[in-house]
């Protein structure tokens, strides 16, 4: 006996520690099949890679989550390193460059078992967010398999958050499990209920195969999270309305002023936001080219900027075209719709007519939960950002001498002469200025929308509408009218879909102008009248 | 009726077009080649307003397909000479444009037209002067004229394809039909929805919406296609989106965390050159239907590529399907040409059936009777680098249904412009040309 021992101890090494033995040997079985052509093989490869329990399999499936795991010539697999450099993927060594190589083919259904397998190796992992999402993915997966995983990463677990979702995940793994009590059952029901939100909604509804009790605790707690969904819904609407609103009244604002303060009708209005949206491109180009680590910062650099080009194009505008028209509306219109035709045919020429892509930094990328209500980062940041600009135009409208000076040349332009302001630049300035907020509202379209030559042109009927709506010279007027126009434009959605919900509020603006001709809230006193 | 029918094998097209190319060889005598003078070819392409985004490509391509035969030494002997005009998005100026390039210009042919509105807006023109007008891009179906020569995709062989691999290789069960409001996404949607039925899909695992064209504001449906996709059964969004509303869309997806892998979009009209305005990254693994992608890896493709990058000056330029179906449209012109030994466009026009030539993803496609070519279809997933991954290429070519059999009153009718037939809506049941799709 003794005898045997020693032989093994000696020689056998190996068959001794039969488990990371038979990890290896599944573990290369699995990357064979990774290194095949055909989707199913792949993806029964990942499967088997996940449960090996070899330690190499996250850094595999890692890689090729991220597409890093590639192929050399002799269906050799490697990951390429982020930072550069090869590494032999079965053992984690340091390889020599592999030439010609090819990723490995993914398809929707690998990406999932990719999320699945990763999830259930990193419960454990040292980052509480990585943990977090390895719950999530394992939630989504729902496999029995994983509950004494989960059972053990719950026990290990100190963040509260990370805990939650592993006992959801749990609880939604437990109704597949056949062995699991009904006591089980139901408290996994309540965990879900908890949970409350669309995914714990589906996972309840479509349970199969569970005790009468279950059944029925899962229906009220289906009704139970309808109920507070909706109440969600209604506030998410509300979101979702101000958030239009928001992006209405910036590309508005500069027209309430050129239009709203100056009276020009000004058609090339569109053409300044588009501007600022190129400024934005370029922007983002040459800081991609030049200083990559500021991508984040861009576009507190492309705000300014934007401002002053399209503002000092507002003054060139000003000056060689519309100050010979004042007083002509028609012909106003007319000049300004073949100038913003011209500009359009500009950009085109110059930037090409596809689109340009602008990149979104990651601050502003994603979205927050608040209870049920989901909040993405680029329209909160719009939101803030149209708050911040209409601010500070009324402060610069009120509090500096050149807002004075605008406020009196509109006012009565002959009393203002007579007072000494030079009243052909506070001309030019205004529509600087109304430019120049356009091309700032460009900044945030970008984030939203296309960046093409037609930018301009979805927004030049909505913001005339905001303005018209608002009452024509008012900026809390242009201010209230965008968001009720959001607002309302969001709860009819739902209900009438987008066409008829655009027809339905452009008809409702009909009958209010009809009734209320200058607006909601229209300017009082005698300059109206002149 | 089933779509495996339909399929052609590739050996079968194959000999087609050997066929096609002896008889070209026979037809093409010197004889014909008369003069010096130059042949023309009109180009019809928005260069200005809303389309210019996606027609200025097609404008370039044609051109440097046109510079390229005549290096080759051109057609019947003499040049080819490119008209470009710019019908500037305006649907009525696509009708003066052609009458101007047919009765001022004496063009022998015309590329061009994107959307649908245009096409039917210079449709009655090409038939009253009869001429030549080749289509590029993917349409709904429908129509089947003397006068053009479709070689963009019919609905069953971009659409339908597609919903199949979906249905097969994710298990989708619940459908969003999903497209702006004009008449290709009514109409394709229309088809989806009688087939997705046949299939047995009910009623309430079917959402349907529209949205106006530049839809920029995509949150609430968004929204509520993430509720639509709750309900415990696998889920798909099938986009018949168009043009600028893609970008804004495809941004929200990735804001509310809407994933390939949860809830996979198919797009019809998103290619290379609308993803090259995205950051594609939060896209992955979305999916596009298309009989090209500018991944295909085939040396054919690849010379194109190079070409076209060398045309354009741009390294980082991408290529797209409607250019490989102007492609595909050239070769056949100009292969019917020959075999004619005329541009008289009558001639032409019967010299085009059966011709066939290579495409670019790999194969040989044939013009078929009815006007419409037949097509391999590519399912690719979107990548990082903004192109696509191909997960899935029918085994052979399809044929087009210009009249979908799964519309009421266009199921009977057929098109074959071979005589003593020649006609565009033959109804089999009545025997009569003329057959409504109403």
């Amino acid at each position: 006996m003794l005898r045997i021992l020693l032989l093994c101890l000696l020689m056998l090494a190996p068959i001794c520690a039969p488990s990371s033995a038979r990890a290896d040997d599944a573990a290369n079985e699995a990357v064979v099949a990774l290194a095949g052509q055909n989707f199913d093989d792949i993806r029964r490869g990942v499967e088997a890679l996940g449960v090996s329990g070899s330690p190499r399999a996250a850094a595999i499936l890692g890689a090729l989550q991220d597409g890093r795991l590639v192929l050399g010539a002799d269906k050799q697999l490697f990951i390429k390193l982020p930072e550069g450099g090869y590494q032999a993927a079965l053992t984690g060594e340091p390889a020599a460059d592999p030439g010609s190589v090819r990723p490995v083919r993914v398809n929707n259904s690998i990406r999932r078992s990719v999320d699945a397998a990763l999830g259930a190796l990193r419960l454990f992992d040292a980052s509480a967010a990585t943990r977090a999402s390895a719950a999530e993915a394992v939630f989504k997966s729902r496999d029995p398999a994983g509950i004494p995983a989960l059972t053990r990463a719950i026990a290990a677990e100190k963040d509260s958050g990370v805990k939650r979702t592993m006992e959801q995940a749990r609880a939604a793994a437990l109704f597949a499990a056949g062995d699991a009590s009904e006591a089980d059952r139901l408290a996994a029901v309540a965990t879900l209920r908890d949970r409350g939100d669309i995914d714990a909604r589906a996972l309840l509804s479509t349970l199969t195969n569970q005790p009468p009790s279950v059944v029925e605790a899962a229906a009220a707690a289906v009704k139970s999270i309808d109920f507070s969904l909706q109440l969600w819904s209604l506030l998410q609407s509300v979101y979702y309305g101000l958030s239009l609103g928001s992006v209405l009244l910036l590309a508005a604002t500069g027209l309430a002023i050129t239009f709203g303060v100056m009276g020009v009708i000004n058609m090339a209005h569109g053409e300044m936001v588009m501007i600022g949206a190129y400024v934005t491109f370029v922007v983002q180009t040459i800081i991609r080219n030049h200083a990559p680590g500021l991508f984040g910062a861009s576009l507190f650099f492309a705000v300014p900027l934007a401002f002053l080009v399209a503002g000092a194009i507002g003054v060139a505008i000003e000056r060689s075209l519309i100050r010979w028209l004042y007083g002509r509306p028609l012909e106003t219109l007319l000049a300004t719709w073949g100038l913003s035709l011209l500009l359009q045919q500009a950009i085109r020429s110059i930037f090409g007519p596809t689109n340009q892509e602008v990149g979104t930094p990651a601050w502003m990328s994603g979205a927050m939960q608040l209870g049920g209500l989901s909040l993405t980062y680029n329209r909160l940041t719009i939101i803030v950002f149209a708050v911040l600009v209409l601010a500070t135009l009324m402060a610069v409208l009120r509090y500096t001498s050149l807002g004075l000076r605008m406020r009196a040349v509109t006012q009565n332009r002959r009393m203002a002469a007579a007072m000494g302001i030079r009243t052909p630049w506070i001309d030019a300035l205004t529509f600087g200025l109304g430019s120049g907020v356009a091309g700032m509202a460009g900044v945030a379209l970008s984030q939203i929308d296309n960046v093409s030559p037609n930018l301009g042109q979805g927004y030049i009927i909505d913001s005339f509408m905001v303005v018209v709506f608002g009452g024509v010279g008012n900026l809390w007027g242009t201010a209230v009218g965008a968001l009720t126009l959001g607002i309302l434009n969001k709860f009819l959605e739902p209900v009438a879909g987008a066409v008829l919900a655009k027809i339905v509020v452009l008809v409702a603006l009909i009958l209010f102008i009809q009734r209320k001709p200058r607006g909601m809230f229209p300017l009082k006193g005698r300059a109206v009248e002149a | 009726m089933t779509i495996a029918k339909n399929w052609l094998t590739r050996r079968a097209m194959g000999a087609l077009g050997l066929a096609a190319m002896a008889a070209a060889a026979i037809g093409s005598t010197p004889a014909q080649a008369q003069g010096t003078g130059t042949i023309k070819v009109g180009i019809l392409h928005s260069l200005s307003g809303t389309m210019a985004i996606s027609e200025t490509t097609l404008k370039d391509v044609m051109l440097m397909l046109i510079e390229e035969q005549n290096k080759k030494g051109g057609l019947l002997g003499k040049k080819l000479e490119a008209v470009v005009v710019d019908p500037a998005s305006n649907w009525p100026l696509f009708a003066e444009k052609a009458r101007e390039l047919i009765s001022v210009q004496k063009v022998a042919a015309v590329f061009g037209c994107w959307t649908s509105v245009s096409r039917k807006s210079v449709l009655p023109v090409f038939e009253e002067l009869n001429n030549i007008l080749f289509y590029p891009v993917q349409y709904e179906g429908e129509e089947s004229s003397k006068n053009v020569f479709y070689t963009g995709a019919a609905p069953n062989q971009q659409a339908i394809p597609a919903v199949d691999y979906l249905a097969e290789n994710e298990k989708v069960q619940r459908w969003v039909l999903a497209g702006t409001d004009y008449v290709y996404p009514r109409t394709t949607n229309k088809i989806l929805e009688a087939y997705l039925k046949s299939k047995g899909v009910k009623d309430e695992d079917i959402m349907i919406n529209y949205t106006p064209f530049g839809h920029s504001d995509w949150q609430n449906i968004v929204a509520s296609i993430k509720k639509f996709g709750s309900a415990g059964k696998k889920t798909a969004v099938v986009s018949t989106i168009n043009g600028d509303a893609n970008v804004p869309f495809y941004k929200e997806l990735g804001n509310q965390g809407i994933k390939a892998t949860d809830i996979p979009v198919v797009a019809f009209s998103v290619g290379e050159e609308e993803l090259a305005g995205i950051d594609t990254k939060p896209l992955l693994g979305h999916l596009a239907a298309w009989n090209y992608f500018m991944s295909v890896d085939n040396a054919d493709n690849k010379a194109f590529i190079a070409k076209w990058q060398a045309f354009t000056k741009n390294p980082k330029r991408v290529t797209n399907d409607p250019m490989e179906a102007h492609v595909i449209g050239f070769a056949m012109w100009v292969k019917a040409v020959e075999k004619a030994g005329t541009t008289d466009p009558t001639k032409v026009i019967d010299a085009m059936i059966g011709v066939a030539v290579p495409n670019l993803s790999g194969g040989f496609s044939a013009m078929m009777p009815n006007h419409h070519i037949t097509k391999p279809v590519l399912i690719g997933e979107i990548q990082g680098n903004g192109q696509f991954n191909i997960v899935s290429q029918t085994p052979g070519l399809i044929v087009a249904n210009e009249w979908s059999p799964y519309l009421e009153g266009s199921r009977d009718l057929i098109a074959d412009w071979r005589s003593p037939m020649s006609c565009g809506n033959f109804n089999v049941k009545t025997g009569k040309c003329g057959g409504s799709a109403k």
